[in-house]
């Protein structure tokens, strides 16, 4: 084919759009603006779960904090990792070597999150999970430069498993995404249910990304005649979980579905008829109370999709919020200067925003908020469009949480 | 219970019969690829996002007309293969002259093009279709529940590879495909239409492709990352069966799936790279594959 002017120039304007680069500022201009990454999947299995959607939540975190009056002005930019931690690596590196990234942010898939976790380490800059799982973030792998905002694995497995093992489940078989996720998932949930006396009749890996079809994994957890089916898995995965254990008559045979983390966007695709029954923790329900209706409405109307923030999303907004109230205490070159200060001085701060209410950062950068058990609703009790969660339980943060001494963190002192 | 390799057989059982499943959808997408490489000389990379096409036109036709799956089972693969053509026409058509490899591009582009627009519409997580109330509910065979509307799918596709098969065997305008496969000019000059020819043939093989989006959409979530998920398995079937061997794609498929299945209980982190493996070796043994002619 002869490459022609024309087709040159075309192609030179898809690559300018393509990639992630940054419009360079001048010196003084740089020097009052605080610049945001937002790394997450914009294009694959977890998008509607972070994806366009954090991005929404963080541009109205910006607009919330009201720091444009005070001369301060905050950029964000954004990259899809398409949950490979060799391209996150690579966009962060870019950011933060040349672009002047100050705030690596939200970050789903635990993978790409530890990759990027030791990255930002050794920049100094600041790294602030919202949509990551793994609780390794803030245990063996902790570190100075991050905060870990939404939830983790740990909290996951204590407050569904242990909601599941109460209720008579105490043998369990899991289905486990096979990625640092998931096995932190299964081994996380895997204690608390032998702590509370229960059984773990098996576990088959599924391999990840790419897989939609789960009958065969949930007939061998038919065939292990385990009460409980724990699904160490996310997004499009646990969709698809519960879509085919509908069809297989799990639940007919009396084998309940755990889903260890399930998002409102997953029901929403579900649709209740499906979904309804499932026992589920979230720290943020855009119907828990007026704040948390008041953020909804504001950021809305922007969400990609017709749809409402998940947990996920809301930490991106709950973790802007108090990153960018401690630029303001601070000072922005302060701020810039030094990631650990950055990070110490939002720990210093009490946290209070609209999606999560009050709560504090832990030495090992855990944020701690309550956790909500809910059930998902049958189709005659939702009075309206998202109307999807019954309040089961509230744990507070404290409760909900790894113990601070328990996760082997080498910021704490012992 | 008497035990298999150290496996119950009636798990084993079960195994083999969703192993059989799953190949129903790879024999439907790799028979459509065969008969478009076949005749066409395209390695068509647009097949994925046509077959998610198919279901994602089942769900609209539901939500927006509602019309229900049996109508979706028919209108669908009309509606995605009446797009196909267009693709043929506008696309593809400019491609015939030039190397596999221009075709192989510019349908991977249009893919990315197709599931970047649906994504964008409709988010990642996926959009609810509901199993049709007439095939809804399970058999309790001994071994195992089998879903009923699994049970259709095998039966379904056998009967569309078979249909397809004996159209392209044993009838008029299947002889004129073949000899225009192995000689177009002369063909044509047998009075045969040639390119309408080739443009039906493509749009017949998407219309497959919507077919199997149609069947996949109750088991599977409606999404647009769907077809990506399958098409390089496919593909990976095609080459096994030898490319262009519409009896080889068929049996590939359904074979494939099985040895899959059978994967997912004895090594389940191996099963998503199963087939590559066997690819290899079919290569390295065979290079046109098990029923492809060198």
């Amino acid at each position: 084919m002869p490459v022609t002017r024309r087709s040159l120039i075309a192609a030179a304007g898809i690559g300018a759009t393509a990639s992630q680069s940054v419009p360079r500022l001048s010196r003084a201009q740089a020097a009052n603006t605080i610049r945001i990454g937002v790394l997450n999947d914009q294009s694959g299995l977890y998008r509607d779960v972070n994806g366009p959607g954090s991005v929404v939540c963080v541009r109205q975190a910006v607009a919330d904090s009201g720091l444009a009056a005070r001369g301060i002005s905050v950029e964000v930019v954004v990259g899809d990792h398409q949950n490979r931690p060799d391209v996150g690596s690579n966009i962060v590196r870019q950011w933060l070597d040349r672009d002047g990234v100050d705030l690596i942010l939200d970050v789903p898939t635990s993978s790409v999150a530890l990759a990027v976790n030791s990255i930002v380490r050794e920049k100094n800059k600041v790294h602030m999970n919202s949509s990551g799982a793994t609780s390794d973030l803030t245990g063996a792998q902790c570190s100075p430069n991050t905060v870990h905002w939404t939830y983790d694995t740990y909290m996951l497995a204590k407050s569904t498993g242990g909601a599941m093992v109460k209720a008579g489940g105490d043998t369990w078989f899991f289905l486990t995404a096979d990625y640092a996720f998931g096995h932190a998932l299964e081994r996380d949930t895997t204690n608390f249910v032998r702590a509370s006396g229960g059984r773990v009749l098996g576990a088959v890996r599924t391999p990840f990304p790419g897989n939609a079809d789960f009958s065969s994994f949930l007939v061998q957890a038919q065939a292990s005649r385990a009460k409980v089916v724990g699904l160490a898995n996310a997004g499009g995965d646990t969709i698809n979980c519960v879509k085919q254990a509908a069809e297989f008559g799990l639940a007919r045979r009396g084998v309940k579905l755990a889903g260890l983390l399930v998002f409102i966007s997953d029901v929403h695709s579900l649709g209740l008829q499906t979904a309804q029954g499932l026992v589920i923790t979230e720290t943020f329900y855009w119907d828990l109370n007026d704040r948390t209706r008041a953020f909804t409405a504001r950021v809305v109307p922007n969400m990609p999709n017709g749809l409402r923030p998940g947990m996920g999303q809301a930490g991106c907004y709950g973790a802007v919020m108090h990153y960018l109230k401690a630029v303001a205490d601070m000072g922005v070159a302060a701020a810039k200067a030094s990631g650990t200060e950055a990070v110490s001085r939002m720990k210093a701060m009490p946290c209070d925003d609209d999606a999560f209410g009050p709560g504090t950062i832990r030495a090992d950068g855990r944020k701690l908020h309550p956790a909500y058990l809910l059930e998902v609703k049958a189709p005659a009790e939702s009075r309206g469009p998202w109307d999807y969660y019954k309040l089961v339980a509230t744990t507070s943060g404290e409760e909900a949480f790894r113990p601070l001494g328990e996760g082997g963190c080498s910021l704490v002192r012992s | 219970m008497e035990d298999l390799f150290g496996i119950p057989a009636p798990l084993l059982f079960g195994q083999l019969l969703l192993g059989l499943i799953n190949g129903a959808f790879y024999a439907m997408l790799s028979l459509g690829l065969a008969v478009i490489f076949g005749l066409l000389n395209i390695v068509n990379m647009a097949h994925g996002a046509l077959f998610m096409m198919g279901a994602f036109v089942a769900w609209l036709l539901l939500d927006k007309l509602g019309l229900g799956y049996w109508w979706a089972l028919l209108l669908s693969p009309f509606i995605v293969g009446a797009f196909g053509v267009v693709l043929e026409k506008l696309f593809i058509s400019r491609l015939y002259k030039l190397d596999h490899l221009y075709g192989l591009l510019l349908t991977f582009g249009l893919a990315l093009v197709i599931e970047g627009v649906f994504r964008n519409e409709f988010g990642s997580s996926g959009l609810p279709y509901r199993i049709p109330p007439e095939l809804a509910g399970s058999w309790d065979l001994d071994f195992m529940f089998l879903p009923i509307y699994r049970a259709w799918v095998v039966v379904f596709a056998l009967v569309a590879c078979l249909a397809t098969w004996l159209v392209i065997e044993k009838t008029r305008l299947g002889a004129y495909l073949r000899a225009a496969t192995e000689n177009a000019p002369l063909v044509q000059a047998f009075g045969v239409n040639v390119p309408r020819m080739v443009t039906l043939t493509y749009g017949a093989g998407v219309a497959l492709a919507a077919l199997g989006g149609v069947l996949a959409a109750p088991i599977y979530s409606v999404n647009p990352q769907m077809g990506s998920n399958l098409i390089i398995v496919v593909f990976a079937v095609v080459v096994i069966g030898g490319m262009g061997s519409i009896l080889g794609a068929v049996l590939t498929g359904f074979g494939l799936g099985i040895v899959e299945g059978m994967t997912k209980v004895f090594y389940p982190e191996a099963s998503a790279t199963v087939i590559f493996v066997i690819m290899v070796i079919v290569l390295l043994a065979r290079p046109a594959g098990l029923f492809g002619r060198a």
